[in-house]
C-alpha cells in the first residue's frame, strides 16, 4: 500500500521524462559551434543559389565584357570575366543548383545501393554475405574516379549519367558501414524479441534494425553529399560533366587552360565547392558527436 | 608452411579479382551505346572499314558472345590490349611507358602522408587540447573538403607563379644537361608540388587517424603496465603505443589505393605529370577507347598488387595476426 503510494506521488511529481533521440542529438548538434557554423554556412549558399539568379539575372553563358577582365575592374563584372568574356559573378550565383543537385542525386543513388546491399549481407550472411561482399570488394578495386570517368565517356556526360557514374562507383564504403551496423545489431535482445512475436525478416531489416543503425549511416550519407560534389568537381575539371548546363565544375573545367592569366575563372568556383563541402562535412562531423554519447565528454 | 598457403589464397584471389576486371572492359565495350568494334577502335582513330573489319575477325565479333568473351580474355592475359589509333601505338606499351611516373608520384605522396601524418598524430596525442592538435582537426576538415585540383592549382599561383620556387609543369626540364644526379634532383623537385598536393589529402586523414587511434592505445592496460614499470614516456610513445595505433593507417592507407590513383589523375592533369592520369584525360578527350580501357585494367592491377602487399606488411606489423593463421 505504502510502496504504491509513493508510486503515485512519483508520478504526480513527474519522473523525469526520457528526452527524445533526436531532440537530444539535436540539443548536443547546437553546442557544437564549428557544426552550428557549418549549418549556417550552408543555408547561405542554399539561399544564395535559389535566391541569387532571381536578384542577379545575368545569364551566365552570356558574353558581357572583355574576356580575362580582372576581378574589380569593372562594375558589369564585378567578378571579373572569363576567356570568352562570361560574367564570373552570374557563374557563381547561377552554376550553384547543378553541382548541388549533382551532389545530392549521387549521394542518394549511392546510400541507396550502399545500404540495400550491406542490409542484406549484414543480416542474412552466409552466402548471400559472401557473395555481395565479393562484389563490393570488386568495386573497390577500381580507382572511383578513373571507372566514373570511363562511364561518362562510355554512355554520356549529361548530369544524369554523371550522377549515376559517381553513385555506381562510391557505395562500398557504405555498404561495409551498413553491413557492421546489421551485424552488430542482428543479434541484440530486442531483435529477437521482434522475432518472437512473428516479426518477418523484412520488417525486421526494415523496422527493427534500420532505425537503430541510422546514427552512423546519417553521418556517413552527409559526407558523402561532400564527397558527391567534389567527385562532380573533380569530373567537370577534366572536362567530362554536361557543357550544356552551367556548374562550378564547368566554370573550373573551361577555365583550366587559363589558370595563369585569369586565376579568378578557376579559383573563384573552386573556393565555392570548398566551402560547400567544408560546410557539409562540419554538419557530418558535428551529427557524429552528436550521435556519439561517447565522445561528447572529450 | 602456413604463410605461404596464406599467400597463395591470397594470390589466387587477385586473380580472380584481375579476371572480373577483364569481364567488366569487356561488359563495357559491349554495353557502350553503338557497334563494339568501333568502341574497340577508338571513335576518332582511323577506323577504316579494312581496320573495323579486321577487329571484327580479329575479336571474334560475328561468333556467340560467350566465345568473344573466350578470345577477348585470351588476348588481353597475354597483354594485348588493342592498338590505339590516336597514339598509333599498342595499348600495353603507352601504359607501361607512363605507369612508372605514376607510381613514383603515388608512392612520394603516400610516404609523405604516412610519415608526417602519424608524426603529426602522435605528438597531438600527447596533448589533446594542444596546437597540433587542432591544427590536425583543422587540417584534417580542410584537406577533406577542399577539391585537390583546386589545391594543386593554388599551390601552382603561389609557388611557381608569385614566388617561382618550384616549376609549374612536368616531370623534367629537357632542356638540363648534367649528370644522373642533377637529373635526379630535378625530377625531385618537380615532384615536390604534386606530391604534396596528393598527400595533403591523406595526410589529413592520416593524422586524424592516428590521434584518434594513440588516443585509445594510451589508454589501455598494458601502457599504464609500462608506465608503472618506469618505461620512458618517449619509449612508452614511441614503441609501445604508436606500433599499435599505427595499424588502422596501415589498414586504411591499404584500402584506399584507388583513391589515391583517382587523386593522381586529377594531381597529374593540373601539373601536366606524365603519368596514367594525364594519359586517361588525354585518351578520354580523344576517345581513345582501348586505351581508356587499358588505364582503367592496369589501374585496377596496381590497387590489387597494393592489396596484397598491404595484407603482407600487415602481417609484419601486427604479430597477433600472424599467429591467428
Amino acid at each position: 500500500m505504502a510502496q504504491s503510494d509513493s508510486t503515485d506521488a512519483m508520478i504526480q511529481g513527474g519522473i523525469p521524462k526520457a528526452e527524445h533521440p533526436v531532440s537530444e542529438a539535436w540539443r548536443m548538434f547546437q553546442r557544437n559551434t564549428a557544426a552550428m557554423f557549418g549549418l549556417v554556412l550552408l543555408g547561405f549558399l542554399v539561399l544564395i543559389t535559389l535566391i541569387g539568379p532571381l536578384v542577379y539575372s545575368v545569364d551566365p553563358f552570356e558574353i558581357v565584357w572583355a574576356p580575362l577582365t580582372p576581378p574589380g575592374q569593372e562594375a558589369t563584372a564585378p567578378l571579373g570575366t572569363d576567356y570568352l568574356g562570361r560574367d564570373i559573378l552570374a557563374g557563381l550565383i547561377h552554376g550553384g543548383v547543378a553541382t548541388l543537385a549533382v551532389g545530392l542525386a549521387a549521394a542518394f543513388i549511392t546510400v541507396t545501393i550502399g545500404l540495400t546491399v550491406g542490409a542484406l549481407a549484414g543480416f542474412y550472411l552466409g552466402l548471400v554475405d559472401d557473395i555481395l561482399m565479393r562484389v563490393t570488394e570488386f568495386f573497390q578495386v577500381l580507382p572511383a574516379l578513373m571507372f566514373a570517368m570511363v562511364l561518362v565517356t562510355l554512355f554520356s556526360s549529361s548530369l544524369t549519367v554523371v550522377a549515376i557514374a559517381i553513385g555506381l562507383v562510391s557505395w562500398p564504403p557504405t555498404a561495409r558501414l551498413a553491413r557492421a551496423e546489421f551485424l552488430r545489431i542482428r543479434n541484440l535482445e530486442y531483435v529477437s524479441a521482434a522475432r518472437s512475436v512473428g516479426a518477418k525478416n523484412p520488417r525486421i531489416i526494415w523496422r527493427v534494425i534500420l532505425p537503430n543503425a541510422l546514427p552512423p549511416l546519417i553521418v556517413s550519407a552527409t559526407l558523402t553529399i561532400g564527397t558527391a560534389i567534389l567527385f562532380e568537381a573533380g569530373l567537370s575539371f577534366l572536362g567530362l560533366s554536361d557543357p550544356n548546363t552551367y556548374s562550378w565544375g564547368y566554370m573550373i573545367g573551361s577555365g583550366r587552360d587559363n589558370i595563369l592569366d585569369a586565376w579568378w575563372a578557376v579559383t573563384l568556383p573552386g573556393g565555392m565547392i570548398f566551402i560547400t563541402v567544408l560546410a557539409v562535412s562540419l554538419i557530418g562531423d558535428g551529427l557524429n558527436d552528436a550521435f556519439n554519447p561517447k565522445l561528447r565528454e572529450r | 608452411m602456413q604463410i605461404l598457403t596464406m599467400l597463395l589464397r591470397r594470390l589466387l584471389y587477385a586473380a580472380i579479382l584481375v579476371l572480373a576486371v577483364l569481364v567488366l572492359n569487356f561488359l563495357l565495350i559491349h554495353l557502350a551505346p553503338g557497334d563494339p568494334a568501333e568502341v574497340i577502335a577508338g571513335e576518332m582513330g582511323g577506323a577504316t572499314e579494312e581496320v573495323m573489319a579486321s577487329i571484327r575477325k580479329a575479336y571474334g565479333l560475328d561468333r556467340p558472345l560467350h566465345e568473344q568473351l573466350g578470345v577477348y580474355l585470351g588476348k588481353t592475359l597475354q597483354g594485348d590490349f588493342g592498338q590505339s589509333f590516336f597514339y598509333n601505338a599498342s595499348v600495353t606499351s603507352l601504359i607501361l611507358g607512363r605507369i612508372g611516373p605514376t607510381l613514383l608520384l603515388v608512392t612520394t605522396a603516400l610516404l609523405f602522408a604516412i610519415g608526417l601524418g602519424t608524426l603529426l598524430g602522435v605528438i597531438a596525442s600527447r596533448n589533446p587540447r594542444g596546437i597540433v592538435s587542432n591544427l590536425v582537426t583543422v587540417l584534417s576538415i580542410v584537406g577533406y573538403s577542399a577539391p585537390i585540383f583546386w589545391t594543386g592549382i593554388m599551390l601552382i599561383i603561389l609557388l611557381a607563379w608569385i614566388f617561382p620556387v618550384f616549376p609549374i609543369s612536368n616531370m623534367r626540364d629537357v632542356t638540363l644537361e648534367g649528370g644522373t644526379f642533377r637529373q635526379i634532383l630535378d625530377v625531385a623537385h618537380h615532384l615536390v608540388l604534386p606530391a604534396f598536393t596528393l598527400g595533403i589529402v591523406f595526410l589529413a586523414q592520416y593524422s586524424r587517424l592516428t590521434r584518434a587511434s594513440m588516443l585509445e592505445v594510451l589508454g589501455s592496460d598494458y601502457i599504464r603496465t609500462a608506465r608503472a614499470k618506469g618505461v620512458p614516456e618517449r619509449s612508452v610513445f614511441g614503441k609501445h603505443a604508436l606500433r599499435n595505433a599505427i595499424l588502422p593507417v596501415v589498414t586504411i592507407a591499404g584500402l584506399q589505393f584507388g583513391s589515391i590513383i583517382s587523386g593522381a589523375v586529377l594531381v597529374e592533369t593540373v601539373f601536366n605529370w606524365p603519368g596514367l592520369g594525364t594519359l586517361a584525360f588525354q585518351s578520354i578527350l580523344a576517345r581513345d577507347y582501348p586505351t581508356v580501357l587499358g588505364i582503367l585494367f592496369f589501374s585496377a592491377l596496381i590497387v590489387i598488387i597494393m592489396n596484397v602487399v598491404t595484407d603482407i606488411l600487415y602481417r609484419v606489423v601486427d604479430p597477433r595476426i600472424r599467429t591467428a593463421d
